[in-house]
């Protein structure tokens, strides 16, 4: 059991809260984790990511080899493409179809799209547009994001929520269900279309 | 046993507060300042007393940290690799007068310099004053390292060094507590009441004492348990791998079985035994460090054939950190990688948050100093060192805390008029005081722009030493009153601003011009802050 995840979005955007639910998720059912991320001058609108690495045997080191990762979850699709030499072949992209644009030059959304769909796994989300509509909430398009990628982390779906569970707790039940909720509808998108 | 799931960072916080840590002192700088609010937020450090409020720089820190050290309790001092370079003075000193309680000198590194001026190895300082040096590979060993820093302090009556790179400060794993937390130090001065008094018979003294403590040091680091020979069959190489350097060492062989032997090395003096070992077995030696060829470099002295191999010949790249891939190549492995980056993605370079105060200052600091034209402005390091880059390009330099105001007294007298220096409020309080009095002492024509967002936003706006203080600190120093302009930073007041600045850049002496707007993150941090208390107090009423 491994996964090796890569998750990348730009300062600001919450991929953290991301990673602590999947690291209380690791840590309280004893799998093994490391996560390193970017912190400092990366957070004035520029971009971040975020090594991710979870598994049942000890892991060595905080960052992913290149070609190496299971997974590119990113919150937005520029993004996801930034990372694509530490993907591992046959690895999965998954990523949020809403932009953030805070440069001059992002790239033509319609080539942005086509990119992602030459590539050989994919799946493309617009999670905001769920996390609104079906979730009730555009907050937790974060965990929309979370629930596309559960088909492809190597951790049984129910740490998942447990995670969700554990981090939100302090905030009272009705934030947990949402998250949980979100984490469901992202889950249940990516086995329809991936 | 349940872990707790850590940064580095905070792994050293846990681990200083569990060992019985009366102090942390420091200055906020990217990788280090999450020890610091780590204490700071830690119910068990408030309850414990713990202090932990910021300084005015590395330095004050430091020789804080020194004062609580000769009271007899166990200290801490958090700092980023440059800001070793302002507390070097009292750093180095500390080794001489040695210690009584324990002292804990972090250090974290940025090899890449992800948000750093320059690449400088801690190593070095740690090894230039003689003492020893900790190096984690990993979060639980950042831990374990920081409660074993104060006993060796003690033990060995020395500041210790715990060196750290940005990978770990800023990674996080599940950290093993240890069960029992030390109970702090009681007030004990020192024995020898000369000891810290280092007057030239009693530093050397104090000196040769440091001098003939370096074999026990040796020997100490011979036995640790964070140093260990590995054993394996393949002698044609063997390797020392030093802190994170082991990991990425390991990484390429995840079964755990690599072919040659290894010394793990994580703490200094390097131990020589293990070392001489290694060289005298094997063919030839890669050395897997993070930051200088330090190793390396000692070990080409030492060996006659041309056997190290590691970042001096280019095995290994000689900037930049360690990564596995950079350590599998040196292996011969291929780089695995996959997918090259699509021509269509974009740079997404940091910059001003929209709304931000520093952007009015620019946009009227522009055009006025365009009449002047332009190779005038010298800045700082904070937020507003991203005035660099476009759309603003507006500074012209950003070399070390407080050298704005100094370069730009030394660019006047050298007849560059008007020089303007911009500054934060808090880089003010931290180096930028001293070198404001030596204008005013020779009445350099300089204008200095303090842009003031009464916080430190560039590390998450921590509590500024200057809040509320700068106009009595400039007149203070002797700036004229009539010469000192606070003004409210907002598109409305643009030209009104120029006027100011083209007033004041006209004046043939030291001007103060204080643009005061809150830091636009901070005062929502704040709003949030206060909502919440506010929150509390009705539920409770
Ligand atoms: S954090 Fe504050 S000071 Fe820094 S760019 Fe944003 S608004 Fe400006």
């Amino acid at each position: 059991m491994k996964t090796d995840m890569v998750i990348a979005g730009v300062g600001g955007q919450g991929i953290l809260s991301i990673a602590a639910a999947l690291g209380s998720a690791a840590l309280d059912n004893d799998l093994y984790m490391k996560q390193a991320e970017t912190h400092g001058m990366s957070q004035r609108g520029g971009d971040v990511q975020s090594f991710m690495r979870i598994s049942d045997k000890p892991i060595y080191s905080d960052l992913i080899p290149k070609g190496g990762a299971d997974i590119i979850l990113s919150v937005e699709p520029m993004e996801a493409l930034r990372y694509l030499p530490y993907l591992k072949k046959g690895g999965y992209v998954v990523t949020n179809s809403t932009p953030f644009i805070n440069i001059n030059n992002y790239p033509e959304q319609e080539k942005l799209e086509a990119t992602i769909k030459a590539l050989p796994n994919y799946v493309l989300i617009d999670a905001d547009r769920i996390a609104k509509e079906e979730v009730g909430s555009a907050r937790a398009f974060n965990f929309v994001m979370l629930g596309a990628a559960s088909p492809f982390i190597d951790v049984p779906f129910e740490y998942l929520e447990e995670g969700i569970r554990k981090i939100f707790a302090r905030k009272g039940d009705e934030v947990v269900d949402m998250n949980i909720k979100a984490l469901h509808a992202g889950r249940k998108f990516s086995q329809e279309n991936r | 046993m349940q872990k707790s799931l850590l940064l580095g960072v905070e792994a050293i916080a846990q681990g200083a507060i569990d060992g019985g840590m009366s102090g942390v002192y420091a200055y906020p700088g990217t990788p280090s300042t999450e020890i610091t609010e780590y204490v700071q937020h830690s119910k068990q450090a408030n309850e414990l007393n713990i202090h932990s409020d910021w300084a005015a720089n590395e330095k004050t820190a430091m020789e804080s940290a020194l004062g609580m050290s000769y009271a007899g309790k166990r200290a801490m001092v958090c700092m980023k690799h440059v800001g070793l370079n302002v507390a070097a003075d009292c750093f180095m000193n500390a080794a001489i007068t040695g210690t009584n309680g324990g002292l804990l000198v972090v250090v974290a590194d940025d090899p890449s310099m992800h948000s750093s001026q320059n690449e400088q190895d801690s190593r070095v300082y740690g090894k230039f004053a003689m003492i020893p040096i900790l190096e984690p590979s990993n979060q639980q060993e950042a831990y374990d390292m920081a409660r074993f820093g104060f006993e060796l302090s003690e033990a060995c009556e020395i500041p210790v060094m715990m060196r750290i790179t940005t990978r770990l400060a800023h990674s996080r794993a599940g950290v093993a507590r240890s069960a029992e937390v030390i109970v702090q130090n009681k007030l004990k001065l020192p024995e020898d009441k000369l000891q810290f008094v280092l007057l030239p018979a009693i530093a050397r003294k104090r000196y040769r004492k440091l001098l003939s403590n370096q074999e026990k040091f040796e020997a100490v680091s011979e036995d640790s348990v964070f140093n260990s020979y590995i054993d394996a069959t393949d002698k044609s190489m063997g390797i020392i791998a030093c802190g994170l350097g082991y990991n990425y060492l390991m990484e390429n062989y995840p079964d755990g079985d690599c072919p040659y032997p290894v010394v793990k090395i994580s703490q200094y003096p390097i131990p020589r035994t293990m070392v001489q070992k290694i060289t005298s077995e094997c063919d030839k030696v890669m050395v897997l460090e993070e930051g200088y060829p330090v190793i390396e470099e000692i070990l080409k002295g030492y060996l006659e054939k041309e056997a190290v191999i590691g970042r001096l010949d280019g095995t290994l790249s000689r900037d930049g950190e360690l990564t596995p891939d950079m350590v599998g190549k040196a292996l011969g492995f291929e780089i695995k990688e996959s997918f090259e980056v699509p021509s269509i993605v974009a740079a997404r370079p940091p910059a001003l948050c929209v709304g931000c105060s520093h952007i009015d200052v620019y946009k009227a600091l522009n055009e006025v100093v365009a009449e002047y034209g332009g190779g005038r402005v010298f800045a700082d390091i904070g937020c507003y060192t991203l005035g660099a880059l476009p759309p603003f390009n507006a500074i012209n330099s950003c070399v070390d805390m407080g050298a704005s105001i100094t370069m730009a007294k030394g660019a006047a007298d050298a007849g560059l008029i008007p020089s303007v220096a911009v500054i934060g409020d808090s880089t003010f309080t931290h180096s930028g005081m001293t070198g404001l009095l030596d204008a005013i002492n020779e009445k350099t024509p300089i204008t200095v722009i303090i842009s003031d967002n009464e916080s430190i936003s560039m590390t998450g706006g921590q509590k500024s030493s200057a809040k509320g203080k700068l106009e009595a600190i400039c007149l203070g120093l002797g700036v004229e009153k009539e010469h000192i302009h606070v003004l409210l930073p907002v598109p409305k007041k643009h030209d009104e601003i120029k006027e100011i600045f083209r007033k004041e850049m006209e004046y043939n002496g030291v001007s103060v011009i204080i643009p005061r707007r809150v830091c636009v993150q901070k005062n929502v941090r704040d709003q949030k802050i206060k909502k919440a208390a506010m929150a509390k107090a009705a539920a409770k009423a």
